[in-house]
């Protein structure tokens, strides 16, 4: 392996850490914003110009805070369970191809960090190992509200990573692979992936744009922390940057959600022009966008409907979905 | 207590039973339920009343600090001391009435008799940590002297929270500019209230 490889790689992994970082405050600033004009108020004002400096507030007031280790806590359990979190949502950012590739002063860039040949499974994976987070914080916190939380993390997680592997089946068995890339030079020369194979692309996309919503635990299945019911959920015991932690982990999952989707469903970057590259930040934006929108709108389902959802509902279509596109592929 | 008038009242136009439909018990009819509720779109009804909403950017927020709603005139706030219209003197004859009333024992008035044989109010406080506001000074007051203002501000950061005449007096440069707001609240006499009074007959 040459040492300039090396080095680019470095270089990428500390640009996306950075800008993820940096946008999952602004990210914050932005769903505060949304919420507020949606809901006929002004949202954050006085920080800055339009309080547009309010994340640089909240971070300051999450550094600066005192890390408490409260009493009776597993603490190293306590201590580690937030890492895992923002770390599984940037460590699962390694295999999505963020823009297509360009020509830098003549030396070209990928950026995607590794271009492994089992890239959404890799995604997927790892977003799974992502639940560690919410469950050993909860299991550990020794507070009844983050243990009920952590289960119910477990069995959302559980029955969602279902209904997320099964949807995605059909694309991958229509593209024949699992590197993002590949799927989208699918979809430059046989059109989005929503419009394929007789409408089993467009419910592989509604089915597995629901379970994104309980992948990264967003309004309709915010049921893991909800306030109403279980105070922060597995964050009750967590404060100061631990807990800032989460939140990190929480909107680096929905930019990345928002990446995946419209790579695999709806052309990604196209063809590699710099429209394509726009047009795939603008259904990224769109997605993003969208789940801040279902927060402002819908209600949280209980626990027991987005179990009935996931496995009466979602499960058997997604499987029927996957009979129809390998009848339709024989 | 009698609830005659309540029972019998006319519900015939403005009330109706909501229609709720049973229950399904048969599986069949939770299918075509579920099936219903899913195609019936009400999602989409609630994604777009939010979007309308903000794009209409109607916003109904009061930037407290610097925007403030308007308070009635007859709320009892911090107390105002208001002058004479004809002279621009205080009202104040420090009869005591207010500090002999208050419930709460946070009036304070000191008066002397100064050299034109006139009583003359020497010190006047009141403790907002004591007052309770509750308004029977402004009520009791024979010259519609000490009455409530609308300044409800008065967050301090001890128990003791004194406010004095000088505070309190309306300010000469407003008197004289005709700003002084009469309070319409407990104890004010009613608007044209001079035309309806009837001389007293001194003749017997």
């Amino acid at each position: 392996m040459e040492v300039a490889y090396l080095i680019e790689t470095v270089i990428k992994i500390v640009v996306v850490l950075i800008i993820f970082s940096a946008l999952a405050g602004i990210g914050t600033y932005f769903e505060r914003k949304v919420l507020a004009f949606m809901q006929r108020r002004l949202g954050p004002m006085n920080v800055g110009p339009y309080g547009m400096l309010q994340f640089g507030a909240d971070a300051i007031k999450l550094f600066t805070k005192e890390d408490i280790i409260p009493t009776n806590v597993v603490a190293p359990i306590f201590k580690i369970a937030p890492v895992i979190t923002a770390a599984t949502a940037f460590i699962a950012a390694a295999a999505i191809p963020f823009l297509p590739e360009f020509t830098i002063f003549g030396y070209t860039v990928h950026p995607i960090i590794a271009d492994i040949n089992i890239g959404i499974l890799y995604i997927l994976g790892i977003m799974g190992v992502g639940l560690y987070g919410p469950l050993l914080g909860g299991m550990a916190s020794a507070n009844k509200f983050s243990l009920l939380s952590a289960a119910r993390g477990a069995a959302v997680f559980i029955s969602y990573e279902v209904v997320t592997g099964l949807s995605i089946l059909a694309p991958v068995m229509i593209v024949g692979s699992l590197s993002l890339i590949d799927f989208n030079d699918y979809q430059i020369e046989n059109g989005w992936m929503i419009f394929n194979m007789y409408g089993v692309g467009l419910v592989s996309f509604i089915l597995f744009w629901i379970a994104a919503f309980a992948e990264t635990g967003r309004t309709p299945f915010h049921l893991i922390a909800n306030d109403h019911e279980i105070i922060d959920g597995f964050g009750t015991e967590y404060s100061g940057m631990r807990w800032g932690l989460f939140f990190i982990g929480e909107y680096a999952n929905m930019f990345f959600i928002s990446f995946v989707i419209p790579l695999i469903f709806l052309g990604g970057y196209g063809d590699g022009s710099f429209m394509g590259a726009m047009a795939l930040l603008a259904k990224v934006s769109f997605f993003f966008f969208f789940f801040l929108w279902t927060r402002a709108a819908w209600p949280d389902v209980r626990p027991d409907q987005l179990m009935w959802l996931c496995w009466k509902v979602l499960m058997p279509i997604a499987v029927v979905n996957i009979l129809i596109a390998a009848i339709a592929m024989m | 207590m009698n609830n005659k008038a309540f029972n019998d009242r006319d519900v015939s136009d403005s009330y109706f039973l909501v229609d709720i439909e049973d229950y399904p018990t048969e599986p069949w009819d939770k299918f075509k339920r579920v099936v219903k509720r899913t195609f019936r779109g009400e999602l989409f009804v609630g994604l777009w009343v939010v979007m309308r909403e903000m794009i209409k950017f109607d916003k109904h927020t009061i930037s407290y600090p610097e925007e403030k709603m308007p308070i009635g005139s007859r709320y009892r706030a911090v107390h105002e001391m208001k002058r004479l219209w004809e002279s621009d003197t205080e009202r104040c004859i420090g009869c005591g009435l207010c500090e002999k009333i208050c419930i709460s024992n946070c009036i304070k008035i000191d008066t002397k008799i100064d050299e034109n044989s006139r009583k003359e109010v020497t010190d006047y406080t009141i403790n907002l940590g004591r007052c309770i506001f509750c308004g029977y000074c402004a009520e009791v007051c024979p010259e519609l002297a000490i009455v409530h203002g609308g300044r409800y501000e008065s967050a301090c950061d001890q128990r003791e929270h004194y406010t004095d005449l000088n505070d309190m007096l309306t300010p000469i440069d407003v008197m004289k500019a005709g700003g002084q707001l009469e309070f319409e609240g407990f104890g004010a006499i009613t608007p044209h209230e001079d035309e309806r009074v009837k001389k007293t007959p001194l003749a017997y």
